[in-house]
């Protein structure tokens, strides 16, 4: 590590924003849903689709009702956040791009050993795919580099290029913890002592977990799971893509929540993602239609 | 002549791509010089994480001239067809030569210019070649039509000697530029032609040999761990996994906490190796050390002491993981878990992985009753059976799928099961495939027969046999396994009566011939012939294949030496001439009583029109040696088929090659006398049928 003082997480979060608002961005702000991860934003969903250009950095709240370990494992959360940045097209230097925020936030690569490894993305939920790699720094995750081939059962014409930058590992990292509860996540002043993440979301993860394993009503939401379907039905008869697709993300999380709850078969797994990728599906369709796009 | 350099720089191209890539190279390479009428004096091929690239050695620098002659019309066609022939071929009708009435064009091609041809050949290589998976990019990929690459394509140099070879695929223009080490070498690096390429890498500190690499990582990595006074699991596989992850390999020896020792060494090298890519160690008495070999892809620094450290944090997350499921597991017995298995679905038409439990702990536990398998008790066999899957549930398996069954026979262990019960939970899944390691622990192999007898029989008999490549359920793999089992183990029972007791459906037929399919497949590799299984195996009545087996291998031994070949030759000379006189109806000419002195009477012989009557004074003296052969050989032949001594039997046949040989020799069967023809085929007959007891001759090829 640099003799400089780690960033917090905070800075962390500033740094990127500062870099890749630099990199022409625009910084927004997390969807206010709540969804499994940063891809199920509409700045990336959607904008991924169609000819237009489009490049944007933002964090987004990320949901894993099954991740949730209580507040317990010191690796685990049911709930953390991940950076995104999309671009498109893609640029040729995606990669020196990427190179240089790691360098902005602390990352020497000629003292770590950064390496691109082959990890294909694909997210059935989305009807998503694309090929990358997932960037391992010393041997750890710290983002998810990825070239978009399709969206939504479409081509993407032209291929954005979008990162996922996992924060809570970056920062563990970067500020060597060895549980993310004592990841230092703003900066001390003489009269104001710093907090951690766990003195911020230990009580989340810990209710949260309780919530999603043990309490959450499976009737109501296997309600909810199909109002929110056929809310999702009614908004594409309307052509209103971004309402439909709204409700494509409250299913998806829905969803997420009852497999917490473990009430929903390996079969019927497949049948209820189906169910979510058609809505995802359409919704792109709709979307696609909307704009004029769809061939 | 000369050298070219061919390099096609990339991001990252995937480790395991990467070997195939280089020989996809060269042949297209070569494929397209040849096309051209050029070859090179040998071709050598690199591959790193970020470049493709080829050298070829002594090229020509132009192709040969070539004279073409096409055939044209007859002198005196039709003008339309001379028309037609001239636009062809581009030339008037006073520029052709005519010989013995027709026409020919003559074209004179001159050689083309080496580099004319590569500058072609480089972007038809690069838009065929095969990459298992490719993808678009940038702003070019508003197009589906857009080039496409592993990842995205950066560059190309081409030097031909000196020169630069020009093309340009996508906007991307060869030049005589390239990278070094993303890390430690900024800039871009001039190459001056082949000969330098190689060195001026190194210097950029990438070494393009991808045997170098290897070479480096596995004698780094022994080195780290010998410096440790350990000793390194060799693994080439990770070797080349590495050396595809990295242009500037260094070895370096990491630790973790000797407390994760606990977690059973399978699941610490899995996540080592599999999760990370590192090497795992063993201490001086061969058990698993607490160190690791990771590979970086710099020289750090600090001696990689950064990246030591992080890789060590690394493991040990990966580790406290792997421990924590470890003692999770531990705390619930496997009848609990097993119990879980009634949520899991076996598949849609076949009930749960509980309903499959059940039905393998029943055919386990008849497998031992009726002594096909021996050795275990039906209690063992059920119990082990029980618990073959409960680790399926566990928090250890549902993260590292890999070791279902390793799992399950520790925690078994753990709770006090015997070991025959917790080998045989260990093992059951055994063999995986041709080559694997057969079990002949008898609880291990009553549970291993049965989980996949099961698996057959539930699958064909709801109508979902694998189709052509399609083989979702694994079954072909399933049926070698239960083969090996059954053979390695000599397990003798009737095919059909194991078949029945997994009480799946009535008709086995289709998987029965499946199984016989299988069965020439595995033991084709094993160099046994699938003509001599078919001629056993059509003698029909017996379904026990390891006898079966047994009978094929005596066949194949003695109808690979000279004797039994002259026997198969006999036999197909005297099947046809029965053939022959029949009109084709093979079993219709009777054959001459064994040791009869008059044969007559049979219905068959009267519908051939004749009847036999006369002495063996009659006989001609071939007759009388065959007859009298028959005679010794039928029994004896028989007697040693009932107590399964098929070399026995072929010894037996063996004393019939000389009279038979003798009999077609000096007989002429189709004699005009219609009563000594019939003997003679009567004779034929019974050497027919004696052969064709011990196997189905006519279904012998050769």
């Amino acid at each position: 590590m640099s003799d400089i003082a780690p960033l917090s997480f905070q800075d962390l979060i500033l740094t990127l924003h500062d870099y890749w608002g630099k990199q022409g961005c625009a910084i927004l702000q997390p969807y206010d849903m709540e969804m499994g991860a940063g891809t199920f934003h509409t700045a990336t969903t959607l904008r991924a689709l169609g000819p237009a250009p489009w490049n944007a950095a933002f964090v987004q709240p990320s949901r894993r009702p099954t991740d949730g370990r209580y507040g317990e494992n010191p690796n685990r959360l049911g709930a953390y956040y991940q950076y995104q940045v999309i671009l498109k097209p893609s640029p040729p230097n995606l990669q020196e791009l990427y190179l240089g925020s790691l360098e902005a936030i602390g990352i020497d690569p000629l003292l770590h050993d950064i390496r691109f490894v082959e990890d294909d993305w694909e997210s059935p939920t989305l009807g998503a795919w694309g090929l990358g790699w997932e960037v391992w720094c010393d041997g750890m995750e710290v983002t998810q580099f990825t070239y978009f081939q399709q969206m939504g059962g479409f081509d993407c014409k032209p291929v954005s290029g979008e990162l996922t930058y996992g924060l809570e590992r970056l920062a563990m990292y970067i500020q060597n913890k060895d549980s993310i509860f004592d990841l230092v996540y703003n900066n001390a002043t003489a009269d104001r002592p710093a907090v951690t993440y766990g003195d911020i979301f230990r009580e989340n993860e810990q209710q949260m977990s309780t919530y999603h394993f043990e309490v959450a009503d499976t009737d109501m939401l296997f309600d909810a799971f199909k109002k929110a379907t056929a809310e999702c039905e009614s908004c594409l008869q309307h052509a209103l893509p971004i309402p439909a697709y709204e409700q494509a993300i409250k299913a998806s999380h829905i969803f997420n929540i009852l497999q917490a709850r473990g009430v929903i078969s390996v079969q019927e797994r497949a049948s209820y993602m189906g169910r979510v990728r058609d809505l995802a599906k359409g919704s792109c369709q709709a979307w696609m239609d909307k704009n004029g796009w769809a061939v | 002549m000369t050298d070219f350099l061919l390099e096609l720089r990339s991001e990252e191209i995937p480790a395991r791509m990467q070997v195939k890539a280089k020989e996809d190279l060269a042949r297209l390479f070569n494929d397209a010089l040849a096309k051209a009428g050029l070859a090179a004096a040998s071709v050598e091929t690199f591959a790193t994480p970020r470049r493709l690239a080829l050298i070829a050695y002594g090229l020509p620098l132009a192709t040969e001239a070539v004279s073409e002659e096409t055939k044209g019309p007859k002198v005196g066609a039709p003008p339309q067809a001379m028309e037609g022939f001239l636009r062809k071929s581009g030339l008037s009708q006073d520029q052709l030569i005519e010989r013995d009435g027709v026409y020919y064009a003559v074209v004179e091609k001159a050689g083309r210019q080496t580099a004319d041809v590569l500058a072609e050949a480089i972007p038809a290589i690069i838009r065929a070649f095969p990459w298992p998976k490719s993808q678009r990019w940038g702003a070019a990929s508003v197009s589906t039509e857009s080039l496409r690459w592993v990842r995205p394509l950066q560059g190309i140099v081409a030097l031909l000697g000196d020169a630069v070879v020009h093309c340009e695929i996508d906007g991307i223009v060869s030049g005589a530029e390239t990278m070094g080490h993303r890390f430690h070498h900024s800039g871009a690096i001039t190459i001056g032609n082949a000969g330098d390429y190689i060195e001026k890498l190194r210097a950029a500190h990438v070494l393009v040999h991808f045997s170098e690499r290897c070479r480096i990582i596995r004698d780094g990595a022994n080195a780290a761990a010998k410096a440790a006074g350990l000793h390194l699991v060799e693994d080439e596989g990770l070797v080349i996994e590495n050396a595809g992850l990295t242009e500037w390999p260094v070895p370096m020896l990491g630790r973790f906490e000797s407390a994760f020792l606990d977690v059973p060494q399978e699941v610490i090298q899995l996540t080592a190796r599999v999760n990370q890519k590192y090497f795992v160690c063993q201490d001086k008495t061969g058990k698993l050390a607490n160190a690791f070999v990771c590979t970086a892809n710099i020289d750090a620094h600090d001696k990689g002491a950064a990246i030591v450290a992080g890789n060590e944090k690394v493991l040990a997350a990966r580790l406290s993981d792997a421990k924590f499921f470890w003692e999770q597991d531990l705390k619930v017995a496997l009848d609990s878990q097993a119990q879980k298995l009634a949520q899991i679905t076996f598949q849609e038409k076949l009930g749960t992985v509980a309903d499959k439990v059940e039905r393998v702990a029943k055919i386990a536990r008849w497998l031992v009753t009726e002594r096909i398998v021996t050795g275990a008790t039906a209690d063992q066999a059920e119990r082990a059976a029980r618990l073959c899957k409960a680790d399926l549930v566990t928090g250890m398996v549902g993260e590292f799928p890999e070791l279902q069954g390793i799992m399950g026979g520790y925690y078994a262990r753990a709770q006090g099961e015997s070991d025959a019960i917790a080998d045989a939970i260990r093992d059951h899944y055994k063999p995986v495939g041709q080559g694997d390691d057969v079990p002949t622990a008898p609880v291990t192999v009553a549970v291993s027969l049965a989980d996949k007898l099961d698996t057959l029989a539930q699958f064909f008999s709801a109508g979902m046999p694998p189709t052509g490549s399609k083989d979702p359920f694994a079954l072909r793999r399933a049926a070698i396994g239960f083969l090996s089992l059954l053979l390695q183990n000599e397990l003798r029972c009737s095919l059909k009566d194991m078949l029945v007791a997994t009480g799946a459906g009535a008709s086995f037929d289709t998987l029965e011939e499946f199984l016989v399919d299988r069965l020439k497949v595995q033991q084709r590799e094993a160099g046994v012939r699938h003509d001599l299984i078919d001629a056993v195996f059509s003698l029909g009545g017996e379904d026990d294949l390891v006898w079966l087996l047994s009978r094929v291998k005596a066949l194949q031994a003695y109808i690979t030496n000279a004797e039994g070949t002259n026997l198969l030759a006999a036999y197909k000379r005297a099947a046809n001439i029965l053939k022959q006189a029949d009109g084709g109806e093979k079993s219709s000419v009777a054959p001459a009583q064994a040791g009869a002195h008059h044969v007559s009477q049979s219905g068959t012989t009267d519908e051939m029109g004749s009847s036999l009557r006369w002495s063996d004074a009659d006989l001609g003296i071939e007759e009388s040696a065959l007859r009298t052969a028959l005679d010794a050989a039928e029994p004896k032949a028989a007697a040693a088929l009932s107590v399964e001594d098929f070399e026995g039997a072929m010894a037996a046949l063996a004393t019939l090659r000389a009279p038979i040989d003798a009999f077609f020799e000096g007989v002429m069967v189709n004699d005009p006398d219609q009563d000594k023809r019939a003997f003679r085929l009567g004779l034929l007959a019974r050497f027919r049928d004696a052969v064709s007891r011990v196997a189905d001759f006519s279904k012998i090829e050769g």
